[in-house]
């Protein structure tokens, strides 16, 4: 309870700690609070900024759909006349077809037609000479009908 | 309690004896035995315990500090430079409120007093018994733990913020203009005298005051826990209890007083006039 030299001795070493607080202990505090108080003013600032870019991609986003809906009717309903056209034209390819398939057969049928004919006639006629043959056959006499060659060839002969 | 063949003003005598050390009347030098051969030893005598332990918990505070400042910063801060950022923050914005200039000193200053006074005074926390006992053991005959209830901490303290009060005052407004302050205020000049007495007394007032609040503050509440300490064992927690609680308080408010006031005083020392 008595003042005495522990006053200048105190006095001495609150000194000494102010300015070793001053020197090495404050400086590295402040700076390093400043840098933090500057990265997470940065971070924040970072943050609004993805926010608000997240808006923007979100309201483009919502462009880009609303966009790719309206162009996707526009080629669904494109699709659906081109089909409508295309289902048309095969159509009318089809009937076409058709048609000339059809007038090919008819010919062929009228050739087929008219060959058998041909043949027919040819077999009908080499069926009636045969038959001729036959009946000349049984109907030729070589006396009988001398006179009638000798006709014939003497005429060939003087032909 | 230490030792049972004390009587109760022995005890508390005991213990609110600094260990100092000086040259006894016969011309030895050595330790005061009571504090009546303290006295005797007259000014040129040290308190060890008192410089020992503020040396100590001052060191300690640097430590610490030191080494939260020097940590890999800039990333999440973990628990002790948290803590430590904390209390930085905390004083820095004391002074950044009340302290108007500028001055690279101001803020350390004020927070090696904050810490310092709050180290300085949670050594009344500790059990008041303890560390004396301890020292008893190892044969040091007396030990004051808490450096605050000792009049040359406090006063150290106080004189070393009047000595920046006057330095800042002559640097920022020269010699003639703190005499001036001084002397021609608050009445006009030829009142001169009166002036400078009144200034005087104001001047020197704010380091007494400074010094003896927080002694009385300290002293009382240690007090109170060596008159706690003194009653049956059953009952010394029923009141040492809600007496440290109520302390870790005083501590911290003590602590933050001294350092509100220093910045104050300072901030008007650089102040031109009022």
């Amino acid at each position: 309870m008595n003042i005495n030299a522990t006053l200048i001795g105190q006095t001495i070493a609150f000194f000494i700690f102010v300015w070793f607080c001053m020197k090495y202990v404050w400086p590295p505090l402040m700076a390093a609070l400043e840098e933090r108080k500057a990265k997470i003013a940065e971070g924040l600032a970072a943050g609004e900024r993805g926010q608000k870019e997240q808006e923007l991609a979100e309201v483009r986003a919502k462009d880009v759909i609303s966009g790719a809906h309206a162009e996707a009717s526009d080629i669904i309903n494109l699709a659906n006349v081109r089909a409508g056209e295309m289902i048309e034209e095969a159509k009318g390819k089809a009937r076409e077809e058709a048609a000339k398939v059809k007038k090919g057969a008819e010919a062929e049928i009228e050739q087929e037609v008219a060959s058998a004919r041909e043949v027919l006639r040819e077999q009908v006629s080499a069926l009636a000479i045969a038959a001729a043959e036959q009946i000349i056959k049984s109907e030729i006499d070589a006396t009988k009908h001398k006179t009638l060659i000798d006709n014939v060839s003497s005429q060939l002969g003087s032909a | 309690m230490s030792g049972e063949n004390l009587t109760s003003s022995e005890y508390i005598k005991h213990h609110l004896t600094n260990l100092t050390y000086g040259q006894h009347p016969d011309g030895s030098w050595g330790i005061a035995h009571g504090s009546e051969a303290a006295k005797e030893m007259g000014f040129w005598a040290l308190n060890i315990d008192t410089l020992a332990i503020s040396i100590i918990l001052g060191s300690l505070f640097l430590y610490v500090f030191k080494k939260a400042a020097t940590a890999p910063t800039t990333g999440v801060p973990s628990g002790l430079q948290n803590f430590v950022e904390m209390v930085v923050e905390f004083v820095d914005d004391s002074v950044k409120d009340s302290f108007n200039s500028r001055n690279p000193l101001i803020a350390p200053l004020s927070l090696t007093i904050f810490v310092w006074i709050v180290l300085m005074n949670t050594m009344d926390l500790v059990p008041v018994d303890y560390i004396p006992h301890l020292g008893q053991m190892v044969g040091i005959p007396y030990l004051k733990v808490v450096p605050t209830t000792d009049p040359n901490m406090t006063f150290a303290m106080a004189i070393g913020v009047f000595f920046l009060i006057v330095f800042y005052s002559i640097k920022v407004k020269g010699p003639g203009g703190f005499f001036a302050e001084l002397a021609f205020h608050p009445f006009p000049k030829f009142l001169m005298p009166f002036n400078l007495f009144l200034e005087l007394v104001s001047l020197i007032s704010k380091p007494i005051s400074l010094a003896l609040r927080l002694f009385g503050n300290m002293y009382a509440g240690e007090m109170i826990f060596i008159l706690i300490a003194m009653l049956p064992l059953g009952a010394q927690w029923a009141l040492s209890v809600p007496w440290a609680i109520f302390h870790i308080l005083i501590v911290i408010l003590q602590a933050f007083i001294f350092m509100t006031l220093t910045i104050v005083y300072l901030s008007m020392a650089h102040e031109e006039s009022h």
